[in-house]
């Protein structure tokens, strides 16, 4: 191309005709069409077929199961009120660990209602106050802040590991358990951080309380065979 | 250790950006690859299906025609899913759709998933089939990330040609983003997240009878076919109301970090495809280097406010940061972490409720929307949502030594400086218009339901940065399923997409058809660390002139009235 050729430095492109852009209109209806095929239903399928059986129980919820029947999943909290049981964080998912209506309060740091509650909510308040009743703490003992708060989910099948000691006494107490046999199975239960630095160690509610009653029950076995002889 | 943690992702982030930004040069560019002998024969096929010719070039008038011609039938077919979804067999239940699936709603879904804004006026556990989780959600959220990476590749081309009428072929790039890169990764992403505890099933809700003998119902569904993919095309929409708060969505830290690094890797990496299609790698470097700096701002401001005792708790003698709305498994520091990455990225995928942040921890997020995601960006969306504020700069240093403008050799003239200046404006105008809108209307006002005051105008002001920006995150304690936000966050969601692209075509388009000037003594060089500042400042003092008013009405006097 010789100087002259040259178009001038604030040379654009001419705008498109129309011609140009009725020829657009076909590849679109039919990328539209044969891409929803191909990412909405090949891939998809093809997930599924290879998923299913290399990770039946995780794609299938990671349900755990007692005696034939769903107790719950491993991933997903569940309400425990009795002094027997580790209990969960409180939780905003419905009417409490609403499997259907994952959630948390919204309500903003500086909100009254999150720290003293109205008439239907308990305010964080509240449930520190309910929560050294029940464990039986001094009114000034320090608590661990996931022991009153709500998660995002309304689902969190985790508390924290300080949150789990603080229920070592009452749930020892309510089973006749030592507390010192109680701690060793919450520390046992303790999940560390992954690979070493992901997120926060933690301690998994319906495993410990599953591993609770296990122990119970392998006990009270022990007791009835040791008064048969 | 949350620090080592954001020092690991960034490193990763970092350190992946030159093999992927190779990779997806070769992409852009179609070379060879060693994905070719699998693909190219798909490749080839699709192209005789669609009936596009992958040698002819499209001017950038019809390539915006192009991909608006795309959104536009996607919106249509999703919005006629969502219409018809009750007629569609499988679960969940009947009794589980609780919520109404009505013309306002379906329409704002549409337009919200076909813009990656994935923008849920809804919670999907409650109002949608599997089957339009699938068939509509995990299309588009295939669809808009791929249409996005097309339009950064033209952009790209753009700056990097010359004399040149044309800058690629949309049809072209929409395949091959889909084939060599958003299908493989997302494939192998999945199942990770499978792996990790993510249901993929088709069964109905599951009834459980739980150890004190209540009845749980548990949502399912093919979960793990969504959520690798909303992190990886920038989309964000989550297939549970709660996100990727809900432990099935994003069951470990590992996931969640996963995750992050999906949203982040490609974008970032895009910098270094820009620097080496446009034969500057160091000036692709140095955008890199500015995004990781105000990376590192918000984290920090983030951080700091999350971990810190809540004061507003003070004498209840708790233990530990701001835990409400968030996940234990998690803690403080990877909700920061994501926060601040989805907030950056036009990805909405939040693991933690932003509602619930202290004013700081929620200022953090916003203003990384509001600065019109430059920091890494949305998938393709990045690449001109840094250069364009670059530009700016570029103006203001040509302006301060007097010269013509100039950026690649490229002079800046003032028929570009106007598409420039319209497209540094175009952000601020939506976002404060329609927040005005909303805090003067009743039923702007009426979506204020959880919380009043500085905190219920920061929720509106977040829902149109986060809808502007393509993000899609929300202030979940805004109620926002009526006609009124239906259509508001439609018209930001369309500027944000449409509006943001059509400028940054016509830019490119123009940047083609432009010779590249040889470097001289009077040129800017584009690779320095003053040039950097210059960037950094220019992206900061530009937002700040823009919203520091509508900020100071939200999160800043909140922050100021708190209880000491």
């Amino acid at each position: 191309m010789s100087e002259s050729d040259e178009p001038p430095e604030t040379w654009a492109a001419p705008p498109p005709s129309q011609a140009q852009l009725r020829e657009q209109i076909r590849p679109a209806i039919l990328s539209v069409l044969v891409l929803t095929v191909l990412t909405g239903c090949v891939f998809p399928l093809l997930l599924l077929a290879i998923a299913w059986p290399l990770f039946p129980r995780q794609a299938g919820g990671s349900l755990v199961r007692r005696g034939g029947a769903v107790i719950g999943s491993e991933l997903i909290g569940q309400e425990f009120t009795r002094p027997e049981y580790f209990q969960s964080r409180p939780s905003a998912a419905g009417s409490g660990y609403d499997g259907t209506a994952s959630g948390g309060t919204n309500l903003g740091p500086n909100n009254p209602k999150l720290v003293n509650g109205s008439s239907d909510f308990a305010g964080v308040r509240q449930l520190a106050e309910a929560y050294r009743q029940r464990n039986g703490l001094a009114f000034d003992a320090a608590i661990p802040v996931d022991a009153v708060t709500r998660s995002a989910s309304g689902l969190d099948p985790h508390i924290s590991l300080a949150n789990a000691l603080l229920q070592v006494r009452r749930v020892a107490r309510a089973r006749g358990l030592g507390e010192e046999v109680v701690r060793r199975l919450v520390t046992d239960h303790l999940e560390r951080r992954q690979l070493g630095f992901l997120g926060n160690p933690r301690v998994s509610v319906l495993e410990l309380n599953l591993a609770l009653d296990q122990m119970e029950k392998k006990k009270s076995e022990v007791r009835s065979r040791n008064s048969e002889d | 250790m949350r620090w080592v943690e954001y020092i690991v992702f960034l490193v990763i982030v970092v350190g992946l950006a030159r093999p992927v930004g190779l990779y997806l040069a070769r992409v852009c560019q179609r070379r060879r690859t060693f994905l070719d002998p699998l693909l190219r024969p798909i490749e080839s096929l699709l192209y005789r299906l669609l009936g596009v010719c992958p040698e002819q070039e499209m001017s950038a008038g019809v390539y915006l025609a192009s991909f608006l011609l795309l959104g536009a039938g996607c919106a249509l077919l999703l919005f006629l899913l969502l219409m018809f979804q009750r007629w569609l067999p499988g679960g969940p239940a009947d009794a589980h759709l609780t919520t109404p699936m009505t013309a306002d709603l379906a329409a704002n879904t549409a337009v919200s998933f076909t813009t990656t804004t994935t923008w849920q006026a809804y919670a999907g556990e409650s109002t949608l089939r599997y089957l339009t989780q699938v068939i509509g959600l995990v299309a588009q959220n295939f669809l808009a990330g791929a249409a996005g990476l097309a339009v950064g590749f033209a952009f790209i081309r753009g700056l990097a040609r010359e004399r040149s009428a044309t800058i690629g072929n949309f049809w072209v790039d929409l395949t091959r983003s889909l084939l060599w890169v958003l299908l493989p990764l997302a494939f192998i992403g999945s199942l990770v997240l499978i792996w990790q505890g993510v249901p993929l099933n088709m069964a109905p809700y599951t009834v459980v009878h739980t150890l004190e003998g209540r009845t749980q119902i548990i949502a399912q569904g093919p979960v793990a076919a969504l959520e690798f993919i909303k992190n990886l095309g920038t989309n964000g929409g989550g297939f549970f109301n709660a996100n990727g708060a809900h432990p099935y969505a994003n069951p470990t830290p590992f996931t969640n970090f996963l995750g992050m690094l999906a949203i982040a890797v490609l974008p970032a990496s895009l910098m270094i495809t820009f620097g080496h299609v446009a034969r500057r790698p160091r000036a692709g470097w140095l955008l890199l280097m500015v995004m990781v700096a105000l990376f590192i701002v918000g984290l920090v401001v983030c951080d700091r406010a999350e971990t810190a005792p809540p004061p507003q708790l003070a004498g209840l003698h708790l233990e530990g940061g701001n835990m409400e709305g968030k996940e234990v498994r998690f803690g403080v520091g990877e909700s920061v972490l994501t926060a601040v990455v989805t907030a950056n990225t036009s990805t909405g995928s939040y693991n933690s409720m932003h509602d619930s942040y202290q004013p700081l921890g929620v200022l953090a997020p916003l203003a990384c929307m509001l600065l019109g995601e430059v920091v890494f960006g949305g998938l393709g969306t990045g690449v001109y949502s840094i250069i364009i504020p670059a530009l700016v700069g570029v103006f203001l240093g040509g302006l301060m030594i007097g010269r013509t403008p100039e950026y690649l050799g490229k002079k800046i003239t003032s028929a570009e400086t106007r598409w420039i200046a319209l497209y540094a404006l175009l952000t601020p105008m939506v976002v404060l218009v329609l927040t005005s809108v909303t805090v003067v209307t009743k039923a702007g006002r009426a979506g204020l339901v959880t919380n009043s005051g500085p905190r219920g105008f920061t929720e509106i002001l977040f829902a149109y940065a986060s809808c502007m920006a393509n993000n899609g995150q929300t202030m979940a304690g805004l109620s926002v399923n009526s006609v009124f936000y239906n259509a508001t966050t439609v018209i930001a969601m369309l500027a944000g997409r449409y509006g943001l692209a059509a400028l940054a075509l016509a830019l490119a388009g123009r940047f083609a058809a432009r010779r590249r000037l040889p470097f001289t003594a009077g040129t800017i060089p584009d690779d320095t660390l003053t040039f950097g500042a210059l960037v950094f400042g220019t992206i900061l003092v530009g937002a700040a002139l823009c919203f520091l008013p509508a900020l100071a009405l939200g999160p800043i006097v909140e922050f100021l009235r708190r209880p000491w």
